[in-house]
């Protein structure tokens, strides 16, 4: 591993060099389980999008090189998380949700009920019309109000 | 003349010394018209009887031979020799497993008399029934079996006591609350009588009201409400809980029963028709079992108490009180008849309308492509005018029923009064007696014009109960082994004899002869409609095998339990299916508990690695219905990937290049290389270019093999794959621009 080296050029960009010495510039980090198992299975792709490293989890990088791509994965990653449903527009769709997420408040159009993606038992990725998706990591744990809007469209 | 007066004529000719080989009868005579007629083989000739009685005979000699072909059903068994034909018979294909007894008997007397060795007879197993060799492991014949599917009785909804037998104790719970709740709902009609001539008709003549009387008759009618009403809610609630789980039973136990059944049923069935038989038609039962049903168990109880209540007061006003019911009982019979028809045709119509839905919306893109949007509608259009025209000529009957049964209503009510005024008068019964059986006749009446719905309803029901039945009395034309075998490891070799099969009266495949050894790949080679992939289906056992059997390291197919059997298949198809699902959960799909890292580890082997890192969530990306939002090659290499976490020791593919470009092709080759290496590949192809790496090839040609070697022996033969071979290159030039290739 001595060999590999990761950096951040002038750009921001990644800049990997591979074991026979060959640098990519723009390489991305790309979870291959971004949702059932985000800490496992971790690749980094060149601009073209070919695989350059496998890497089974980042606990096992150098760490500054695990710093560097915790970093890149934080920006690239947006996914809110759903605390709480304040109101919705309607029950039937496309319905307007206004909603607390770990990122501040915000409103969500839900185009269909089929936008709802069950994950587990409890867990729902929510996708609103512009196809930003949104998590409910435990539908249990939400309070009482929002578990019965939510109630009414699965 | 009958068959068995043939068969006896011919037996008697035979000499002592003379045995009798084998016999069959021929139904058809030459001009194919319905005669019987009979042949029989002995140890020294061939006797043939006709319908006329007629019998010729030909002796068993060097180079005769028996030829059999067939063609739309009706099968001509000709006797050659060197010079020509001697004779010739028609039979149809029913008699076919005799006949072709006879013929391999006859070849055998033949080769005796020929080579002056008596061959070996071979060790089978015949089915008692129809003569059939029988798979060792198997107690019953499979050709018998298909044949003694009986069509349900009209009985059905009785055999729905299969799913209820498992909730007795809660339906005699929810009987006996019924009984209960029914007797407190005759209470308050009964105590009409004391009120009337207890209370009200001595204050009339003048008495004061007897408070303590008042006060209990009503409290008896408070009591026998709060009574009726609290079991009235328990025997709804239970019998709606029992109801609800025998139908949830019947839908996973026809989908379980659904998903066993061989590709043979679903190639006859429509989506649609399938699809509302497991989901309305269930439905419709539980609807019937919670509510029709109990409500009918009800009336009849009521009617049944209310009888004897009716009675028991006077004998002769419940006679004329319960006059009309025989009547009425009369009417809903006649109903019932012309009802039923109407309502099979119904749900057949409707059906019909599921189905164009089901043929047009996943082929929505050839609708469009062709602008047939107005033809679909049109399609759409007339089959739900059939639905209404058929509901219509029902509607008719069912709505002069209940009008009807008013007008019998009043008029029994009517009879009630005329005579309980004439018995009042005569002293015969007081006023209150008359009121009594007032109020309850008013609830009986009211009661027979609901039980009359019972008559449509049942009706759906037994109709919705026999579509269901339908499916679970089919035997799955691939039965599992009564005594199965189990294969430890697979090597993988697999050797086809004699295979022949039979799609309805085609003949697709016979006489198919072929050994495969472990780790061989062969190619398949031939015209469309040549038979390939029936062969890879019964190998698969997909279908089985009309005659002959198929043997995988020595053992009969037939004899291994079928999930275990295809455990050991990979299958790579032209269109390759992908589940609504996560990507993951599509390579994983033959092996749910395969970890993280072989998932990915299969991928890389079938090169869809990088592709699916490149989706938003990686593996955990959604893929639809058909994974439309993934190309052709892309879904191939899932596909390849699901292959490959098998591990299979077989592997088919079926067409599997067929439907990508040849850039794509590229692509998928390296994974398909990756997947062939060291596994028995049965590789079916159009392009022959994909079948280079094959070790051998099979040429097949309308059901046979007709030629086996490798590329440079077959273009040497320049016959059949030279021929294929030759128009494939022409193509290809004529694409290209290039002048042919001048041989």
């Amino acid at each position: 591993m001595q060999t590999l080296q990761l950096e951040r050029n002038a750009f921001g960009q990644l800049v990997f060099t591979d074991a026979s010495g060959e640098a990519h510039t723009g390489v991305v980090p790309v979870r291959a389980f971004a949702i059932t198992a985000p800490d496992q299975g971790l690749a980094l792709m060149s601009p073209e999008g070919h695989e350059l490293l496998w890497i089974d989890t980042l606990a096992a990088l150098p760490e500054t090189m695990a710093r560097l791509l915790q970093e890149e994965l934080e920006q690239r990653e947006f996914m809110p998380e759903i605390r709480a449903i304040r109101h919705v527009s309607s029950f039937a769709t496309p319905s307007t949700w206004e909603v607390d997420t770990d990122r501040g408040p915000t409103r969500l159009v839900l185009k269909g009920e089929e936008d709802i993606r069950r994950l587990g038992p409890n867990a729902l990725i929510i996708a609103d019309h512009h196809g930003l998706q949104y998590l409910i990591r435990d539908r249990q744990a939400l309070n009482h109000q929002s578990r019965k809007f939510l109630m009414r469209f699965l | 003349m009958s068959f068995d007066d043939l068969r006896n004529r011919l037996e008697s000719q035979l000499s002592p010394e003379e045995t009798s080989l084998a016999g069959m009868t021929t139904d058809l005579d030459e001009n194919l018209h319905f005669a019987p007629g009979f042949l029989l083989l002995s140890s020294r000739r061939l006797l043939a009887a006709s319908a006329s009685g007629q019998v010729r005979e030909w002796a068993c000699q060097p180079g005769l031979e028996l030829r059999r072909r067939d063609h739309a059903g009706v099968v001509t068994l000709e006797l050659m020799d060197a010079h020509g034909r001697r004779a010739f018979w028609h039979y149809t294909l029913g008699q076919d497993v005799q006949a072709r007894r006879l013929m391999d008997a006859f070849a055998a007397r033949i080769l005796e008399l020929e080579t002056g060795q008596a061959p070996e007879a071979p060790e089978e197993i015949l089915c008692e029934r129809c003569q059939n060799p029988m798979v060792p492991g198997q107690e019953e014949c499979p050709t018998c079996a298909k044949a003694l599917l009986q069509p349900p009785s009209t009985w059905t909804l009785l055999r729905l006591w299969r799913f209820a037998r498992p909730y007795q104790g809660r339906l005699l719970a929810g009987f006996l609350l019924t009984l209960a709740a029914t007797a407190f709902t005759l209470v308050p009609p009964y105590l009409t009588m004391p009120l009337m001539d207890e209370v009200l008709i001595p204050y009339q003549n003048g008495q004061a009201i007897d408070q303590d009387k008042v006060t209990l008759y009503l409290g008896g009618l408070l009591v026998a409400a709060l009574m009726a009403w609290a079991l009235g809610w328990a025997k709804t609630y239970i019998l709606a809980l029992v109801s609800e789980r025998i139908g949830a039973d019947l839908r996973t136990t026809t989908y379980e029963h659904l998903q066993g059944l061989s590709l043979e049923y679903f190639g006859g069935k429509r989506t649609g028709d399938l699809m509302a038989r497991i989901g309305s038609e269930s439905d419709r039962i539980c609807v019937f079992l919670s509510l029709h049903l109990l409500d009918f168990a009800t009336d009849v109880l009521m009617i049944a108490m209310t009888a004897a209540i009716l009675i028991s007061i006077n004998p002769w006003l419940a006679l004329v009180t319960l006059l009309p019911l025989p009547f009425i009982a009369w009417m809903i019979h006649f109903v019932r008849d012309k009802l039923r028809h109407g309502f099979e045709q119904v749900d057949r119509v409707w059906a019909d309308v599921t189905s164009v839905l089901a043929d047009t919306i996943p082929g929505i893109r050839v609708v469009k492509a062709f602008a047939q949007e107005k033809r679909e509608v049109a399609r759409f259009r007339e089959a739900n005018n059939r639905n209404l025209a058929v509901n219509d000529r029902v509607n008719f009957v069912w709505s002069l029923f209940t009008p009807t049964v008013t007008l019998l209503t009043e008029v029994g009510l009517l009879i009630v009064w005329g005579f309980g005024i004439w018995l009042v008068a005569h002293d015969e019964i007081t006023v209150g007696v008359l009121a009594a059986f007032l109020a309850y006749i008013g609830r009986f009446y009211t009661r027979l014009d609901s039980m009359s719905r019972i008559v449509s309803v049942t009706q759906k029901a037994a109709s919705g109960a026999k579509r269901i039945f339908d499916i679970l009395d089919h035997v799955s034309s691939v039965p599992e082994p009564t005594k199965p075998q189990h294969l430890e490891r697979v090597e993988g070799s697999i050797s086809i004899q004699r295979v022949g099969f039979r799609y309805g009266s085609r003949t697709v495949l016979r006489g198919v002869d072929l050994d495969i050894r472990p780790g061989e790949m062969i190619g398949l080679v031939g015209h469309s409609g040549s038979g390939k992939s029936t062969l890879v289906n019964l190998i698969c056992r997909f279908y089985d095998v009309t005659d002959g059997g198929i043997h995988i390291d020595g053992v009969d197919i037939r004899s291994l339990p079928v999930s275990e059997y295809r455990k050991h298949i990979g299958l790579v198809l032209q269109e390759p299916f992908l589940f609504f699902g996560t990507i993951a959960e599509n390579i994983a799909y033959g092996r749910p508990d395969a970890t993280r890292e072989e998932i990915v580890a299969a991928a890389r082997a079938a090169h869809a690695h990088e592709f699916i890192l490149r989706l938003p969530h990686g593996y955990d990306s959604l893929v639809g219905e058909r994974g439309q939002a993934l190309s052709g090659g892309e879904r191939q290499r899932i596909s390849i990937a699901r292959a490959l976490l098998i591990d299979p020791k077989i592997l088919i593919m079926d067409e599997a290049t067929s439907a990508v470009d040849t850039e794509t092709e590229l692509e998928i080759q390296g994974a398909l290389d990756n997947l062939i290496k060291g596994r028995t590949t049965i590789a079916i192809a159009h392009r022959l270019s994909t079948l280079r790496k094959a070790d051998r090839l099979v040429v097949m040609d309308r059901g046979q093999i007709v030629e086996i070697g490798n590329h440079d022996e077959l273009m040497a033969k320049e016959d059949h794959y030279y021929r294929l071979y030759q128009a494939q290159t022409k193509q290809l030039d004529e694409v290209l621009g290039l002048p042919p290739a001048s041989a």
